[in-house]
């Protein structure tokens, strides 16, 4: 049995009076790919920016590494996070590899920035300026950003929003090859059940509440949880458009 | 007259204050444009003229309660827009107009002031005195050590405040040290260029250096080059044909940025851009 290198609790959010996510509970273990699915407005964004820290008004408790993230921030020292959509000023002057050096720890060494970039198939754009490269190949640095402190646990949160089908496969291929091969801890958000079927060990699907966790295999077998899916996916979509 | 002029002891202060001024509103120059806070030097330069005409009130040495007035402001402005989500632009208008308010209110209250105020307003370089020099110094030297010291946390607040944060960088501290260094370098610049011209040195040569580089040191130095080439060639030139320095210099700014802008455009149609020929 592998280490719990996560742990939410009974986490509520309340934002001005409407629950943003109510009594959400799951763990994470060592090595998992958990995958967490969610129409719009599910409270997933919610739900990492509190486990990142950025969101502190909310009620229950979340452990990394078993110490509560109240209590101390070090632990983000051990994540790596890819944002959905990172914003940046457009004619930003920094090369990609100026990019990933943000992600540098102290005591790093630079050449650890061509290792991961060529990790994620971009170590000939390592003297492009970040804003010249397509939305597929922006999402690629920020994951070499993301691993160049070589964190144990990868937080990404819907990362292929708006990238074309070509770049949303490598980036798959090299999200697989991070869990497989450099047994990297990752939780993903993402709306693209397929890719979660063919990807994610573990699946969390959330609408508000979590109503699955588990074995990717079970939610994707079970007709009746993927059937109550699509109708809290369709209410939600509803919901949206009569507001 | 040749070499001959830099020998005076006057204009050995002035150019050596306005290489330091120089290097110090480039770089601290570069975050704000980028944080697209052009305009918050401006603001910060016409609440250091309230802060002026205080000092000049009170009978205090008006740089003093310029860099006080100023850097208090700023710092309370920027508290009050983090916690009130008031935009930037606004921020910038409130801070710009109280400051002149303020500035004008005490300047009929004492019913004009003896000393010339249009030395704040213009600038007077020629003029700085061996104290102001060493202070400069002193200020520029500081501020680009500390910026040194602190070069990832800046640029990294400065590229995107949110992964930041969860980089573990305490970005509200990082945004408040930057307001404080933007007051300090604004107050000392209206000595180069008074009050009305302090945000050109900040965002022209920064703008101008974009156009040609890829990365950010390279911008910085790039910027650091134009600032000091305008300051230098502002100072000598204006001596020589008897012009205000703050002008010449500001003017010798803008013509390297259309000279770059013109550069520009020629390489843009003289060569088609390269594409990106990595896995997309």
């Amino acid at each position: 049995m592998f280490m719990k290198l996560v742990e939410i609790e009974n986490l509520s959010v309340n934002y001005d009076g409407i629950l943003a996510l109510e009594k959400v509970s799951f763990s994470v273990e060592e090595k998992d790919f958990l995958g967490i699915i969610g129409p719009n407005g599910a409270g997933k964004t919610t739900l990492f920016s509190c486990m990142l820290g950025l969101l502190n008004n909310y009620q229950g408790e979340i452990r990394f590494f078993g110490t509560n993230i109240r209590k101390s921030k070090q632990y983000l020292r051990q994540i790596g996070y890819v944002p959905q959509k990172p914003t940046f000023e457009k004619n930003f002057p920094a090369t990609v590899a100026e990019v990933v050096r943000m992600g540098l720890r102290k005591n790093q060494k630079d050449n650890v920035i061509d290792n991961v970039l060529q990790k994620v198939w971009l170590h000939e754009l390592s003297h492009r300026r970040i804003g010249d490269l397509s939305g597929g190949q922006q999402q690629r640095v920020f994951i070499a950003k993301a691993l160049v402190s070589e964190p144990q646990i990868l937080i990404l949160d819907e990362p292929v929003t708006g990238i074309d089908l070509q770049s949303k496969d490598l980036f798959y291929q090299i999200l697989r090859d991070l869990n497989q091969k450099d047994k990297i801890t990752i939780i993903w958000s993402s709306h693209d059940l397929d890719a979660v079927a063919k990807l994610a060990g573990m699946v969390a699907c959330l609408n508000r509440t979590l109503f699955f966790h588990g074995i990717s295999e079970e939610f994707f077998h079970n007709e009746n949880l993927l059937k109550m899916y699509s109708e809290s996916s369709m209410q939600m979509h509803m919901h949206h458009h009569e507001n | 007259m040749g070499f001959e002029i830099i020998s005076y002891g006057f204009m050995q202060r002035a150019l050596v204050s306005g290489i330091a001024i120089a290097l110090m509103c480039s770089v601290v120059g570069l975050f704000l444009v980028l944080r697209r806070h052009s305009l918050f030097g401006d603001a910060l330069a016409h609440s250091a003229f309230g802060g002026i005409a205080a000092g000049l009130f009170l009978g205090i040495y008006p740089m003093w309660t310029a860099f006080i007035v100023s850097i208090l402001s700023a710092l309370g402005l920027t508290k009050i827009r983090q916690r009130f989500q008031i935009s930037g632009d606004a921020t910038v208008a409130i801070l710009l107009s109280s400051g002149l308010a303020m500035g004008v209110i005490l300047i009929s209250l004492a019913g004009g002031f003896t000393v010339n105020l249009f030395s704040f307003l213009f600038g007077s370089i020629l003029l700085v005195s061996l104290e102001n020099t060493i202070l400069i110094l002193g200020l520029a030297g500081s501020i680009l050590i500390v910026i040194l010291l602190l070069y990832k946390q800046f640029v990294y607040t400065t590229f995107n405040e949110e992964q930041a944060k969860v980089s573990g960088i305490q970005v509200e501290k990082v945004s408040y040290l930057l307001v404080v260094i933007a007051g300090i370098t604004v107050v000392s610049s209206m000595q180069l260029v008074g009050i009305l011209l302090t945000s050109s040195l900040i965002v022209i040569p920064n703008v101008t250096a974009m156009l040609f580089s890829r990365g950010f040191k390279q911008t910085t130095i790039l910027s650091m080059s134009f600032a000091v080439f305008s300051a230098v060639i502002g100072i000598l030139t204006s001596y020589s044909f008897n012009i205000a320095p703050g002008g010449m210099i500001v003017l010798i700014s803008i013509i390297i940025f259309g000279v770059s802008l013109g550069l520009k455009s020629l390489r843009k149609n003289k060569f088609i851009r390269k594409p990106i020929t990595a896995r997309s």
